[in-house]
Parts: C-alpha cells; structure tokens; sequence
C-alpha cells in the first residue's frame, strides 16, 4: 500500500484530538513534523503501522467531538497516524450520520422526528425554523439543528439532543450529569450518592468560565419545548440536567417491583457506586458463574430457554456452545448495545440505570465463551448511557472485577467501549464488526457466521444488552426457576417499550405471556375507543389492530397471530395520528438508514417511499392508482425481502405490508 | 512446466439443481455449477478474476428450506440442497432489481442488461416519470479515462480491484450512504490529486462501462463507437520484461482500447499504466 496524501495539514486543535487518542506520533511516517535520521533509515509500515485500523472510528469522534467537523486536514493527520489510505477513512466517515465532512457550527441541535415524536416535535420544528433558521442549515456563529431518527427517548417525546463540540465534551457533561443524578439518586431512596462527586451543586459543577465557548457539552431535552432548545442550544452546558433513569420505568413506584427481574435495581441503587449494585445481589451471578465453570454456566443458559432479545430470537445457550467450541482463537465477545429500532428505548434505561448489572453479565458471558476481551458497541446517541458505563468500568476494573485476575480466579477479561456515530445498521449483527474494525457498516454476507468468524475474523458472540442482562437471573435462580416464568417457548421476563397514546409510557417487565391488552392497561391506554393501532416490534415490526389485544406478547404468539415481537416496541397510536404519514415516516427511516450496498434495499426503500409519498399525496384520487401503487409496493417489498443481504432490506416491507393487510389502510 | 496449476483433487458435492441431479467440485459456488450445467444466470458484480460482493443481487436463486433467496455466485454448494434457479421467487426478485436498477441508473452500456430485460419482462418505467435517479454528470478529470457514474450501479467490483484484490493502492471507496453512495476519491478530488495511479484495472472489471477510456467515451459521444467494426489482437507488452499479454481493440487502424486476457497467467487481466495507455507511439499519424 502506497499512501498518497494532500497537502492540507491539521490544525493544532485537530492534531491535539487525535494525539490525545493515538498519544503523540513517533516519527514522520506517522505525520509527526520532525524528521529524524532514524526516519530516513527505517520505513515504519507493514501489518504493526496497519493493526491499529480500528481505531480509525475512535479517532474520527476525537476530530468531531473536537472540532464539530472533520476537515481534508484532521482527516489526513488520522490517516497517517493509522496507515489507512484517505479514500477508505472518507468512505467510512461519510457512513455515519454524526459526522460531517463540511464546516459546521459547534453545536448541533438534533430533533427526533421518528414515530413516537413525530406528532408531538412537528411544532417544535416549526419553531425551531423561525429560531435557528432552517433545518442543516448552519447559521454563522449558531447552532445548526438538524432531523434525527429515533433517540430512543420515546418515553418522554419529542425528545432532542445538543452536542457541542469542543475540549473535554465528557468531564463537563460528566460534572453537569453527576450534579443532576445526585439529586435524583437521593430521592430514590440511595444511600451511596453522598461520597461521589455529585454532591457538588450544579452552579460548581458546571462552571462556565471565559472558555465556555471552547467547551464541548452535551445536553438531552426531552420533553422538549422551542424555548428550552434555543437555550440548551445557547449552553448545552447549562441545560437542566436530565430526569433520572428510573423515571423511564413507571412500575419502580408499583407494589410489583421486588418481582421484576431485570429492572429492580433501577431508581434503587445509585447506578455510580459499585457498594450500592453489590449490596443489590451484584456480583452473585458472576460468583456462581466461577463455581458452573464454562460449561456449567453454558448448560444453564442453555436450559433455561433464554432466547434472544434483540429481534431475532435465536437461543442463547446455542450460540454461546458454538463459539466457546470453535478452535480458532482469541474469542471475542460483542455486546450490541446499538439500540436504534425506532420506539426503543430499553438498553439505554438499563445502561444509565444499572450500568454494573451489564458489565457483569458481559464477564459471564466472555468467561463462559472463552473470550478475554469485549467490545461494548454503543449508540452514538446516549451519552449519558456511555458516562454511566465508562465510570462503572474504571470502578469494576479498580475492584478487580475487570482485569488480568477477575475476583482472583484467574480469568482475565476487560470491556472496551465503542461508540456508534449515528447509523442504525450498524446493529446488525455482522456490520457492527465491520464497524467497530474500521470499516463502513455494511453487513457481511452469511454464511460464514459470526459464532465462526466474526468480530476480526475470529470467533464470536454477539447479544442484545437484554439478552445479557437476563444471564443474571439465569444464574442467581438457577435455570429451572428462570424457565418456569414465561411461557414454554418464551421463557423468563421481557422489557417492552411502551410509547404512544398511553398515559405512562415507559419501559415495563412482564413474564412473557402476557397479552398485548394487560400491557397497554398497564401503561394507561385510557381509551380503547380511540384506539386505531398498536405498532409491535418497531420500524422493522407490524401493525395489529385494536381488536387484536389478545395477542399473547410471546414469540410463538406473535408469531401464530403473523406478527412480531421484535425488540420489544409497543407503539400505542390513536386517531389522532394519520396512519399514511407514520407508514411514510418508516419508509423515509429505511431509506435514510439502507447501507446501500445491495440493491433490493438501496434502490427498493426509495421506491417505497416514493409510492408511499404518492399514496399521501393522493388521499382521496383515483382508486385505480391508488391499486396500481399499492401492487408496486408489494412487488418490492416482495423483492427486498427475499434478495436483501441483511435484515434491514428484508424487514424494511413489514410494517408498511401489515398495515395495508391488517389496517386496511389506502383500502 | 505446466501452464495450467495443478491441484489436489477435489471431492465432488452432490445436489439436485432445477430438479436434475448435478455433481460439482467442493468448494463451487452455486453459479460455477449452474454454469456447468449450461444454465444462464445474469450477474452483474460477480467477476473471473474478483471475489464477489454479491451486492447486486440479480443472481439470485431459491435454496429449498431457505428463509430468503441466495446469491449463486457466493453460495457455495452444499450436498443434498436443493435449488431451483427459475423458480417464480427467483424470477421475481430478477425481475425487479433490473426494475429497480434501470430506473435508478443508465444501463445502456451495460452488456446484456436489454437482453435481461427483456428476458424477466422487466418495466423500469413503471416507477414514474419522478422516480429518483443517481443523476451524476460524467467526471472527465484526466486525458485517460472518464467516470460516468451515471451508469454506476455500485457492484464494489472497481473498488476491490484497485484495493485489496489486486492493485493496492485504495484511490476510491465507497462514500456515502444508501441511495447516495457513491464511488469516490476522498474528498471526491479529482482523480489527478488522488492516489489514482492509472492502472485502468478498474475499467478491466467494470460491468457496465461506468469507467471508461477517455478515447471510448468519445467515440461514443461522437457516435463513432463501433464495437463491429473493431478487431482484437493480443500481443506482448514491450515496455519492461514482465511479458504481460496485451489485446489491443482496434478501430479503424487506430488502438481503442488496450485490455489483457483474464486467464493470463501473468496479468489475470491486470496491467499498469504504461501496458494500459502508452500506446500513442504505435499510430503518430
């Protein structure tokens, strides 16, 4: 490989980003200034220069979280640091929605005008127009606001996020979250808030000296008014801090909360102490996990029934069996925790509400897998999700609970996480490879699988943060317990993300079978009148209708009534909501979201949309055309369903086909 | 020595292919066995001399008990599958990626692709008149070869062959996302300030003419194209000792185009700029 570079050189801010990632060059083939004899000597290259590709992510963020932008300059410096060619750093680069190649103002202003926001953040867009100006369209000195997918903060919509970029984005917003959660820690009845760095008041924590312009910050407005936004936008810094995690979970206040599972430590323990998470049962798991042995532990999960929870439903035990018997190795485990399936919200709430709880179930899994070294794929969205686990990291690690010697039985194992950058297919099981080694997030073609070639080509296990969470109790209760909830095929407890019409939304654990209409009683649907759909499984699921509430929330029930459970998504809508302009919103989702690489869905989601815009458009025009448009999408949806490469394309037809089919809508 | 590379032999993997049962070396795909068996698959992004991407999706056929349909250039034969290559599903999804990809791109120097419309009774003109299409302008950047993207369907095939596979020297990546991916330099910089070295193996691979030699697209321009009227003679390539095969087109008395024969041993169809475009001193008129 013959690296050709410009002539456009960093500026001190972005050479400064990426040293602070990659630390300060070695010599001038790495882009440092100072050319030494030794330089002239030695060609630094070959596969050492090369290994380091998959830093190639990481060190994009450094640029942007920086700067707000990557230039040709920053750009070039990362990939002389990196030895990756420029054409190919460009090409991932431009993959993923939160970067830009283009001068941009520091703040960014992103609005959730996904299905669950949609109603609600149309005015405030409105709004915003007037404000800030048009949509990506940088004012001078501004912000720029822009249309986001799902923020999986449908629980309080319309939901928003601002990013600053600028130095230490992260101790700021750390300071200004630890102030918020020490309030809010406290009055959930935690004990273990006193000792952090909370109990700073916010006016301390978030000092905004002379430098605040330079300061890079993060702010989540959810609920969001016009007002609020300009001003997170003016200060992102300053903006209220966020409510706590275990206001997502309406059944923590219920009489029901020592039952739940998986979600009884939210709102109880401090999610920052790790005293706090031990005292609630932590680390029992991971103690029985050391007395079953690999084996012992995979024969648990094995028995226990435990599907996973990330849309596929693929059983547990048998992909953990697979990997730990392949010979290959190192083995590597990767948690998904790229949540973005529209109307999903769970993995953030566990992350930010018990970030230990995931950290330990890792741990089982890599001990049980054979694997010494897990990547964490994050959402580039939930930065209060990544604080949460990055702090619990350093603490498991200081306790020896992560390290070369774990509890001191010999195990080595340690958590790397990875931050998305805004790309929904980057949740698919192999393009997360793809991405976290470097590379564009595009699926790779099956087989082979991950369980034998994965993550860098070694073997692997991918799993839903739910999935991994629900390792703990396979363990503490023994699987024989864990199978005798749920249902036969469905075994254990379920999260599901309730948004919509409903009077709590949130994020509900029920044993599987409950019925669709149990939930949404839960959840407070007030008036079943008025209810005009129910969206199951997200962007990627189906429509049932308000005379379907029976439905057992299994996957054998969704499955028998033609639907989905997909991750979990419960989207109550009522006749407030134009049902033609959320099937366009999907249809805009996947269009924006297909990774281009196969045709089906490259080309397929754009007709989709195209016929679906047409449908609206039309309303109350010619039933023929009507008819004609609705056989086109059934012909594509027919296409990209059977010739896509991955999930996305195959999946990207269901919702809008159940609704034609069930609803009967354009009918 | 021999010329052709002698391997060990392979066990033969039997399965029922269209209802006949047909007997292929292990390690076929499932396109090399249709081929055998004198069946024609369209393909698109698969190559002789490239790994497949299998991104375009026009060779798909229906393995029996399969959730969706296979791509038979990387599939490889299993024993006991069953595939049927004509199957109602298969000749469906053809059908409307020919569909999906005439409407979006310009396939009309795309070898077959009339034929294969033809064939699946494809109608690209059934998306309408607003039907959204890729609408690049030709990049004319350097007096070797143009990039029409107009006509680039993305098979990744130029993108292979100027990294990994063959060339190594990774001047183009697909940028972008979705419907706006595109084949780019970085920055999209014109190939002169690129790492472009005009080795022209990417115009070798490329299935639709998008990549071009400049003289190519302007005989097509001019209308004087005319791919009856040209001969092919290979020859060897005089410039250095390597020996690669050159196969000069020619028009008119008059060099074209310069290709290599892809069963070459020496070249499997690459050559460097020199063996690509240094022909001028043949014909000073």
């Amino acid at each position: 490989m013959d690296l050709h570079f410009g002539d456009s050189k960093p500026t001190d801010e972005e050479r400064a980003a990426v040293d602070a990632l990659l630390g300060p060059p070695d010599s001038a083939w790495e882009g440092s200034d100072d050319r030494t004899d030794t330089d002239l000597r030695w060609a630094k290259g070959g596969h050492t220069a090369r290994g380091r590709r998959d830093q190639l992510l990481p060190g994009l963020h450094a640029l942007n979280d920086r700067v707000g932008w990557i230039s040709e300059g920053g750009l070039d410096y990362l990939c002389r640091r990196l030895t990756v060619p420029p054409a190919e750093a460009y090409g991932v680069a431009t993959f993923y929605s939160m970067f830009s190649l283009k001068p941009r103002p520091r703040t960014v202003v992103r609005v959730c005008t996904d299905i669950a926001c949609a109603g609600p953040s149309a005015d405030l867009c409105t709004s915003l127009e007037s404000r800030l100006g048009p949509a990506d369209t940088p004012v001078e000195g501004g912000a720029v606001w822009e249309r986001s997918p799902c923020l999986g903060l449908c629980e309080r919509a319309p939901a928003a996020l601002v990013i600053r970029a600028g130095t230490d984005a992260d101790a700021v917003a750390a300071a200004a979250d630890a102030a918020g959660s020490a309030g809010s820690a406290g009055s959930a009845g935690s004990a273990g808030s006193a000792g952090s760095a909370g109990s700073a008041p916010p006016e301390t924590a978030v000092e905004r000296p002379a430098v605040a312009a330079e300061s890079g910050a993060y702010a989540v407005v959810a609920p969001a008014t016009p007002h609020a936004l300009v001003e997170a936008a003016r200060d992102p810094g300053a903006a209220a801090a966020e409510p706590a995690p275990v206001g997502a979970v309406p059944q923590a206040g219920g009489p029901g909360r020592d039952r739940l599972a998986l979600l009884h430590r939210v709102g109880r323990v401090d999610p920052a102490s790790l005293d706090d998470y031990r005292a609630f049962d932590g680390y029992a798991a991971l103690r029985r996990a050391f007395t079953l042995g690999p084996a012992g532990v995979i024969r648990e999960v094995t028995d226990s029934g435990l599907l996973g929870r990330g849309g596929a439903a693929f059983p547990t035990g048998r992909k953990w069996q697979a990997t730990a018997a392949q010979p290959d190795h190192p083995h590597y485990l990767v948690c998904n925790a790229d949540e973005s399936e529209p109307g999903t919200f769970k993995d953030r709430v566990l992350m930010e509400g018990d970030p230990y709880a995931l950290i330990e179930a890792m741990t089982i899994a890599g001990y049980a897998t054979g694997a010494h070294r897990g990547y964490l794929y994050l959402r580039g969205e939930y930065p209060r999700a990544r604080r949460r686990i990055e702090h619990a990291l350093a603490a498991a690690r200081t306790r020896g609970l992560l390290g070369p010697d774990v509890l001191g039985q010999g195990y080595a194992f340690d958590i790397e996480v990875r931050r998305g950058a805004g790309a929904y297919i980057c949740g698919e099981e192999t393009a997360i490879f793809n991405s976290v080694e470097g590379y564009r997030g595009e699926p790779r073609s099956k087989p082979p699988f991950p369980v034998e070639k994965g993550l860098f080509g070694k073997p692997t296990v991918v799993n839903n943060v739910e999935t991994l969470v629900n390792v703990l109790p396979v363990l503490t209760m023994g699987a024989e317990a864990y199978a005798a909830t749920g249902t036969g095929a469905s075994t254990g407890p379920k999260l599901f993300c309730v948004s919509g019409s409903v009077s709590r939304p949130g994020l509900y654990e029920l044993p599987f079978g409950a019925t669709l209409g149990e939930l949404l009683r839960l959840a407070g649907q007030p008036d079943p009148e008025r209810l005009r759909a129910v969206l199951l499984g997200g962007a990627a699921g189906g429509f049932v209708r308000p005379d379907e509430l029976d439905i057992p929330l299994t996957f054998e029930g969704t499955r028998e009534a033609g639907t989905t459970l997909g991750s979990g998504v419960v989207l109550a809508l009522d006749d407030s909501v134009p049902l033609p302009r959320v099937l366009l919103r999907i249809a805009e989702f996947f269009r924006d979201e297909s990774c281009g690489q196969c045709v089906p869905c490259r080309v397929g989601t754009v007709r989709q949309e195209e016929a679906l815009t047409r449908l609206l458009d039309r309303r109350n025009g010619e039933a023929a055309d009507t008819a004609a448009d609705v056989a086109l999408l059934r012909e594509v949806g027919a296409a990209m369903r059977d010739a896509s490469i991955c999930g996305l394309g195959q999946t990207a037809w269901n919702a809008v086909e159940s609704a034609i089919d069930r609803l009967g809508a354009y009918a | 020595m021999s010329a052709v590379p002698l391997q060990p032999p392979r066990r033969l993997v039997e399965f029922t292919l269209d209802g006949e049962p047909v007997r292929v070396p292990e390690g076929s795909t499932l396109l090399d066995a249709c081929r055998a068996a004198g069946k024609d698959v369209p393909t698109l992004c698969q190559g002789d001399t490239l790994t497949p991407k299998n991104a375009c999706r026009v060779c798909m056929v229906e393995v029996e008990g399969a959730r969706t349909l296979a791509p038979a250039c990387s599939r490889r034969a299993e024993a006991g599958m069953e595939v049927r290559t004509d199957s109602e599903r298969a000749r469906h999804s053809r059908k409307l990626v020919l569909e999906l990809l005439a409407s979006s791109t310009d396939l009309s120097t795309t070898p077959r692709a009339a034929e294969w419309i033809e064939e699946y009774g494809a109608e690209p003109g059934r998306f309408g008149e607003d039907a959204a299409t890729v609408a690049e302008e030709p990049k004319v950047d350097n007096d070797l070869y143009v990039r029409d993207y107009d006509k680039c369907i993305l098979c990744y095939k130029c993108v292979d062959a100027c990294g990994e596979q063959w060339q190594n020297t990774f001047a183009i990546a697909v940028a972008g996302r979705g419907f706006d991916a595109r084949i780019s330099t970085e920055h999209d910089a014109p190939l002169t300030d690129s790492a472009c070295v005009y080795c022209g193996n990417c115009i070798e691979v490329c299935p639709t003419g998008a990549l071009s030699f400049k003289t190519e697209f302007d005989m097509r321009e001019a209308g004087t194209w005319d791919e009856e009227r040209q001969t092919e003679t290979t020859t060897v390539c005089a410039y250095c000792g390597v020996g690669c095969n050159l196969t000069l087109h020619v028009q008119d008395n008059d060099i074209v185009k310069v290709s290599s024969p892809h069963d070459n041993p020496v070249t499997h169809g690459n050559l460097c700029i020199k063996g690509r475009f240094g022909y001028q001193h043949v014909q000073q008129h």
